[in-house]
This record gives C-alpha cells, sequence and structure tokens, in this order.
C-alpha cells in the first residue's frame, strides 16, 4: 500500500542544504499499522510529510497503492491519505466551530450530503451533538483530537499517518484515543503509518516498526522483536534501554558538550 | 427580565445548536469583556455619540447656519443664539461643527473601506506565497511608507485636485502601507501553523485557504490597527483641510475651521480652538475604543 | 534518609484560589505534606494543581489568585506572611525552580554564562570576575565539558539537554536548600532525560538539598523519587514511598497505572480511567 525507495528530502539550499531524510526504503502493506520511532531529529515526521505530501522529496520514489506520488498531488489524491496531527489545538482552526472544521474537507470534494456525514463522523469518534457547534477553546484536549481523528476519516482515506497523535494529551486520555484508533483502524481496514518517540505507544499499535536515527532508518523490526529485547542495532538497544525508565544506580553522566 | 435571562441563556449556552447560536454566543461574550473596561466604553460612546450627531445632524443643528453667512455677527463669542459663537463670516460654528462631523465621518468610512482591503490583498499574498512575490509587493509598499504621510497625500491631492473624494484617494494611498505590512506578519505567523496544513493535506486551494483559514486570523489586528489609526487619518484630513485641499468652502469640515480661525486665534479664540477640542475628543474616542478591542482580542487569544 | 528535626518545608491545608467572573476556581484543595532532605514527586494531569502547589511555594501565584493555608513554611521561615520582596530574597537562595523548556525559560538576549553569572552578582554582590569564575565551576558541576566556550553561548545556540543543565546550573549557584523541577524533562528526548536526571540526582545528593520533582510521567517519578504524592482535580489522592506505587490503593492511580501503555504486554485494548466524581469532592 505504502512504498518508499530511496527517498531523501532536503532542505536549504547550496551550503547549508540538510538532509532531513537519507535513503529511506520500506513497505507497508494494506490493513497493516507501520511504527516510525525515534529521538528529534532523526527525520521521522518529516518521513510522514513527505509520504503526505505537504513536503517535496528530492529524491526516490513514493508509491501509493500502486500510484506514484509526485510532488503536486491532484485533488483526487488527496482524498487517499489524510493525517492526524500531534498538537490538537494547533491543528484546528481557533475561529472555526467543530461543524466548520468538518464540513470544509466535504466541501473541497463536493461529497454532498454534509449534515449526513458530519453527524456519523462525529458519532464515530464519540462526540455529540452538544459538540458539533463548539470551537476549539471549548473543548478538552481528548475532545479536539477526537475532531482531528474525524477531520481525517470524513474524506474515507485508505492510508492514515499518525504524527505523535498522543504525545501532547494527558495520560489518562491517551488509553482512550489509542483504543480509539485501533478501533477505527480495524472497522475501516485502514493502513496506518504512525510516528512516535514512545516506544510502548508504539508497539501498542504497530506490528512492524522503523528506527530512525538522524534522517536514516537504522533497523526494521517487530512490536515482539522489542519487547523481547531481540534487536539487531546497538542503537535500538540503547533506545530500549532508555525507555525502561531512570535508572538511579548506574546512571553515567555523560559530559555534554552542545 | 425573564427574556433577558433567556437570551443570555441561549447566548452562552455551552452546547450551541447551530452555527449561528455558536458565533452570536461568542460575540457577547467578547463584548461582556469589552463592557468591563471603562476606558473602552468610554471610547465607544463618544464613536457613537459622533456617529449619531452626524446622521441627526438636521435635528440637532439647522442646516443653513452651517454655511449661511451673515457678515454682521463676525466673530461673536458664545451665546444663546449661537452655542460656540460664529466665525469669522458670521457663520454659526455650532452648526458647523455639527455637520462637520458628517464630513469627517465621510472620509473616516470610505478610507477604511478603500484601505482593510487593499493592505489583505498585498499584504496576505506576500505572507502566503512568499518567494518573488513577497519581494516585489513589499517593495512596493516599501515605496509608499518611504514617504511621510501628510507630504505624501498632500502630493496626492495637489495632483488630483481639492475636494473631498480626492482627499479620501489621497488618505488611503497614504495608509494602507502598515496594512499590507500588518497583514503579511500575520499571514507568516500562521502559515505553517498545522490546521493550514491540514487544509492543505485535504486539497483545499490557495484561494479557499487564503480567505477561509487566514483571512478571519488577520481580520482582528488590522481592525484593532484601523480604529487605532482613525486619529491619524482625522488629522491629515484636517491637516489637508487645512492647507485648503479636501473639503473644500463653504462645506464644514473640522481642519479647514481651524484654518480659517488661525488670523484671529488670540482675541476669537473660539474660532479654531472649538473644531481642534472636537477633532481631539473623536481622535481620542477612536484610541480609547481601540485600546479596548485589542485587550479584548488579547485576552481571547490567550 | 534521615529527617532533620525541622522539615525542611512543611505544609498544612494549602488551597489556592483563582476568582473567575463565573464562580471561583479552586486549583489545589487544602493539601498537606512534609518535605525532608529527600526527593519528593507530584504527580499528576493538567488541572491537577500540582504545579500551583510548586508556584505557591514560591510566591508565584499571581493575583487575583490567593494562597492560604493554615502552615506553610521553610525551614523557619514562614511563607505565608511574606511580601513579594521577602520571596525575592528567598528565590534563589533558599528556594529555586527549574522549568520545562529552557528555550523559553533563558533569556534569549543574553549568553547563556552572563545570565548564571548575574544570578550569583545579585545573591552575593561579587564582582563581575569572581562571578564568572563561579559561574564556570558551576557549568562543570553539571558535566558540561567545556564551560569556557559554552558560557559564551546564547540560548538558541544550545541543545534542550544541554540548556537543562545550564538552567539547573542557574539554580544552584547559590546555594539553595530546596529545588522544585517542574517537568524538567518532558520536553527533552528519552536519553537526554535520563542525562538530565541524573544530574540533578548527583547534585541534590551531594548537596544535602531536598528536592520536589512535579511530573505526569508515573514511572519517571516513582524511579527517581523517594516519596509520591498522586494529585487529581487539586486533592492528594495518595501518599506513598516511590518503590510501593505498584501497590497503588487509591482507583484513580490504579486506573492511570493500567491505562498505560506497556512494552512487552500487548493488550487489544488498554483499560480506560473511568473517572469518579467523588475523587474531585471537597472532604469538608
Amino acid at each position: 500500500m505504502i512504498t518508499l525507495e530511496h527517498v531523501t528530502v532536503s532542505y536549504g539550499t547550496g551550503a547549508k542544504r540538510i538532509r532531513a531524510v537519507s535513503d529511506v526504503s520500506f513497505r507497508v502493506s494494506a490493513g497493516e499499522a507501520f511504527g516510525l520511532v525515534g529521538e528529534s531529529g532523526s527525520g521521522k515526521s518529516t518521513v510522514l510529510r513527505a509520504v503526505a505530501g505537504l513536503i517535496p522529496h528530492a529524491l526516490g520514489r513514493i508509491v501509493l497503492d500502486g500510484r506514484e506520488m509526485q510532488v503536486r498531488r491532484p485533488k483526487a489524491t488527496r482524498k487517499m491519505v489524510q493525517m492526524v496531527f500531534q498538537d490538537p489545538y494547533g491543528s484546528l482552526h481557533p475561529n472555526q466551530t467543530v461543524d466548520q472544521t468538518l464540513t470544509m474537507p466535504v466541501a473541497i470534494h463536493k461529497l454532498g450530503n454534509t449534515d449526513r456525514r458530519v453527524s456519523a463522523a462525529l458519532q464515530e469518534v464519540g462526540l455529540g451533538r452538544e459538540h458539533r457547534y463548539r470551537y476549539p477553546h471549548q473543548l478538552s484536549g481528548g475532545q479536539r483530537q477526537r475532531v482531528a481523528i474525524a477531520r481525517a476519516l470524513i474524506l474515507e482515506p485508505r492510508i492514515l499517518l499518525l504524527d505523535e497523535p498522543t504525545s501532547a494529551l494527558d495520560v489518562s486520555v491517551q488509553a482512550e484515543i489509542l483504543n480509539l484508533l485501533a478501533r477505527l483502524r480495524r472497522d475501516h481496514g485502514l493502513t496506518a503509518l504512525m510516528v512516535s518517540h514512545d516506544l510502548a505507544v508504539i508497539a501498542h499499535l504497530c506490528e512492524r516498526i522503523a528506527v530512525m536515527s538522524h534522517g536514516e532508518v537504522i533497523e526494521i523490526t517487530t512490536a515482539d522483536a522489542l519487547a523481547s529485547g531481540n534487536v539487531a542495532h546497538p542503537y535500538t538497544r540503547q533506545l530500549l534501554r532508555s525507555n525502561r525508565g531512570f535508572d538511579r544506580s548506574g546512571a553515567a553522566i555523560v559530559d555534554a558538550s552542545s | 427580565m425573564s427574556d433577558t435571562v433567556t437570551w443570555r441563556g441561549w447566548l452562552l449556552d455551552p452546547a450551541p445548536a447551530s452555527r449561528g447560536q455558536a458565533r452570536l454566543g461568542r460575540w457577547y461574550r467578547s463584548w461582556r469583556a469589552f463592557r468591563r473596561n471603562g476606558l473602552a466604553m468610554t471610547g465607544l460612546i463618544v464613536v457613537l455619540a459622533l456617529v449619531l450627531m452626524a446622521v441627526a445632524a438636521p435635528l440637532i443643528a439647522d442646516p443653513t447656519a452651517a454655511t449661511l453667512q451673515v457678515l454682521t455677527s463676525r466673530l461673536q463669542p458664545a451665546s444663546s443664539a449661537h452655542w460656540f459663537g460664529t466665525d469669522e463670516l458670521g457663520r454659526d460654528i455650532f452648526a458647523r461643527i455639527v455637520f462637520g462631523a458628517r464630513t469627517t465621518l465621510t472620509i473616516v468610512a470610505l478610507v477604511s473601506i478603500i484601505v482593510v482591503p487593499a493592505g489583505l490583498a498585498i499584504g496576505l499574498p506576500a505572507g502566503y506565497f512568499g518567494g518573488w512575490v513577497d519581494v516585489v509587493l513589499m517593495r512596493i509598499t516599501d515605496i509608499f511608507l518611504s514617504f511621510p504621510r501628510l507630504v505624501l497625500a498632500l502630493a496626492f491631492a495637489a495632483a488630483l485636485g481639492p475636494g473631498i473624494e480626492n482627499a479620501v484617494i489621497a488618505i488611503s494611498l497614504t495608509t494602507w502601507p502598515p496594512y499590507a505590512r500588518l497583514a503579511r506578519a500575520e499571514t507568516l505567523t500562521r502559515r505553517h501553523a498545522e490546521f493550514i496544513e491540514a487544509a492543505e493535506l485535504q486539497g483545499a486551494s490557495h484561494l479557499r485557504i487564503i480567505v477561509t483559514q487566514i483571512v478571519p486570523l488577520c481580520l482582528p489586528s488590522v481592525i484593532i490597527r484601523l480604529t487605532l489609526d482613525m486619529a491619524g487619518i482625522i488629522l491629515t484630513a484636517a491637516g489637508l483641510g487645512f492647507l485648503g485641499l479636501g473639503a473644500q468652502p463653504p462645506a464644514p469640515e473640522w481642519g479647514a475651521m481651524v484654518s480659517s480661525g488661525r488670523q484671529v486665534l488670540l482675541d476669537q479664540w473660539w474660532v479654531s480652538t472649538i473644531p481642534g477640542i472636537a477633532i481631539f475628543v473623536t481622535s481620542v474616542g477612536f484610541n480609547l475604543l481601540g485600546d479596548g478591542l485589542r485587550d479584548v482580542a488579547d485576552s481571547r487569544s490567550a | 534518609m534521615t529527617q532533620s528535626p525541622i522539615p525542611l518545608l512543611s505544609v498544612r491545608n494549602l488551597r489556592v484560589v483563582y476568582p473567575g467572573e463565573e464562580g471561583d476556581f479552586v486549583a489545589v484543595r487544602k493539601i498537606s505534606f512534609t518535605l525532608g532532605r529527600e526527593r519528593l514527586g507530584i504527580v499528576g494531569e493538567s488541572g491537577s494543581g500540582k504545579s500551583t502547589t510548586g508556584r505557591a511555594i514560591m510566591g508565584l501565584v499571581a493575583a487575583p489568585g490567593r494562597v492560604e493555608a493554615d502552615e506553610m513554611r521553610l525551614g523557619e521561615v514562614d511563607l505565608l506572611r511574606l511580601d513579594e520582596r521577602g520571596f525575592r530574597r528567598l528565590r534563589g537562595k533558599r528556594v529555586a525552580m527549574i522549568l520545562q523548556d529552557p528555550k523559553y525559560s533563558l533569556d534569549p538576549v543574553m549568553s547563556v554564562g552572563y545570565q548564571i553569572a548575574e544570578t550569583h552578582r545579585c545573591h552575593f554582590g561579587s564582582s563581575p570576575l569572581a562571578a564568572r569564575a563561579a559561574t564556570l565551576e558551576m557549568l562543570s558541576a553539571v558535566y558540561i565539558r567545556d564551560p569556557e566556550r559554552v558560557y559564551e553561548l546564547y540560548p538558541h545556540q544550545v541543545s534542550g539537554g544541554m540548556g537543562q543543565r545550564v538552567m539547573i546550573a542557574m539554580m544552584l549557584i547559590a546555594g539553595p536548600d530546596l529545588l522544585i523541577a517542574d517537568e524538567p524533562t518532558s520536553a527533552l528526548d528519552v536519553t537526554v532525560q535520563h542525562q538530565v536526571l541524573a544530574i540533578m540526582d548527583d547534585l541534590v545528593r551531594s548537596r544535602g538539598m531536598g528536592l520536589i520533582l512535579i511530573s505526569h510521567n508515573l514511572h519517571l517519578v516513582s524511579a527517581f523519587c523517594d516519596r509520591v504524592l498522586v494529585m487529581y482535580a487539586g486533592h492528594v489522592v495518595e501518599t506513598c514511598n516511590a518503590s510501593e506505587l505498584a501497590a497503588a490503593r487509591h482507583p484513580y492511580t490504579r486506573g492511570l497505572l493500567a491505562s498505560l501503555p506497556e512494552l512487552g504486554r500487548r493488550r487489544a485494548e488498554l483499560p480506560q480511567l473511568q473517572r469518579d466524581p467523588a475523587w474531585a469532592a471537597d472532604a469538608s
């Protein structure tokens, strides 16, 4: 469903050119959930945005559902891929009600039946009629993220991209949203590509996981392998160790030089 | 009483049932925040009084008295017949002030509806598209900005000729640049916000994004800037009037009135001072209103 | 952990209220705790009142917010009687606070070294040279390898982890007894988090300080601190030793622990926390 072949994304020009993503390749089958994990600066969010078509990729091919994606995407292909962003407040327009936010995609693609679609979308993410005409600042973080998910699904995409969907949320809300995402994925047979820095969250939702560092894919492994510690690359091992929690007795302090 | 309670309850309903209710509810909350600010309310009252005075001018003062020259009663101080006295041609100053409000308001309104769309139309694409669009549009803006406002207005007015319409054009041409800059700055701030990215992802065209997403964000600060600028616009109009451009005699215009009273400033001070006070009060009123609006906008975005 | 006879910090029935036009908002509802030369973790989600508690201790609750308590003492100093001047003398010297993101808590127009030296001069009235020397020493104490070079850097030139080390240096240079850290590592990557915590661990231990770590991360707090307070809606719902957190009794804590995804324990659905309104109710 999703194929990346030797994808490279760079920013800037000339001497200041930075390679955010270098020669990344992986495949995601239809209906699968694939995770991208790494620390900040690893390029994982950049890969996601390149797949979404929000930023151009300099080299390589991105193929979605058999069709190669160019830098400029026609409107019709937009329906295929949608994304849930990290910051539930930043991804909703502050001056638009939930209703307006959900109506816009329907209007853009002239799908018709607006009222029915919006109601159905809200119901699917567990929101009610009382939420429909509220503004984002009148909703809690979890509710806003539900709206963002409803917006992503209202166009009936085949691929759902998730950019750290729960890291800006409270711990207790995180479980609700993760459950919601798992359920929606099952119900709609979505292919999911998820980015997170939290190994436990990624392993919960995804079967196969790529570990990234400094723009490169270090290793592609599975959730089970991560759980059992059966990983190949030392960086992955280090990531697993950090994830285990703070160790008072043994932490060796490393001098920092910026 | 019970009606008010129901209305307010409807407006403040935490679960609005329609888009209209939600929007009105938002306005109502902002209004309540605004109402708490005493100075802002003062500004609002002054502006409303001005508008009322302009609209109901014939009911307040005698229209003929504003232009009727009675040379035998020149330069009279305030009396029961002439509340603010008479000017150097025997015209009733009170009537001229009241009708002059019409002129002032006309100029202000016309300038506003030209300047805001023009500023947005230039600043928004510059901020949104960046690149050479930005460079070209901003350099044009810079050229206009590099001239002192009054001097440029003067040049345009002199070139176009006297008259209110030309004064409006001249003032507009010199007032729009800061709004373009402001619109561009606001656009740049939001350009890469995630909700814009989400809109792009949905396949929204540039036009749709600019009009439905970015304009609503720029509009508050532009309008607030406009109210704060009103004082400047009024003073520029007065300046043009003072110099004989803009409204032509015998039409009453506050700036022209100040000018014509120059010769007799020491002995018959009211001829210049009273229109001067009118200009001052109006400017302060708009300023306070603008400050109040900005406070409400800040608290809403905080 | 031996406790000194007078606890370092003692708080009894602390209440913080923010009056508003639509009613008062009570951020902290009558909580009590004491702190010795140990590490206390305050855990809670947004709105639990944990950050407000930290700010109340520092006297940073801005008007119209009100701080009320039966007792709030730092050693022998009665915090309830202090005015702004009194607090200013206390801050930095007796109690210090580290915030979440050094990007926002460091002054962007001054070099980091200058800011730290300024703190030193402010508290000790030292000469610029002495302040600089003390700053360099402090930068080494937070394990920065080349302090002279880092001294000249501006906040935007240092990474997140380095920025937090700078913050720690700045806050500890005047030698406070109590350090309050409000989400000090939430903005950092996991590996860097552990480094920063290890440094805090080292300094707090070697200086015999007390530490209050405020965080939303249960596991982090239980690993790092000696004791844990769990807050919900302004109440303390659980107090226990960090090592005993897994055996927590309050349904909120248990619910929270159960709802966290765990590597190695794949569940089809995570148990969702069911909020009981009784938890938020005031006792009196």
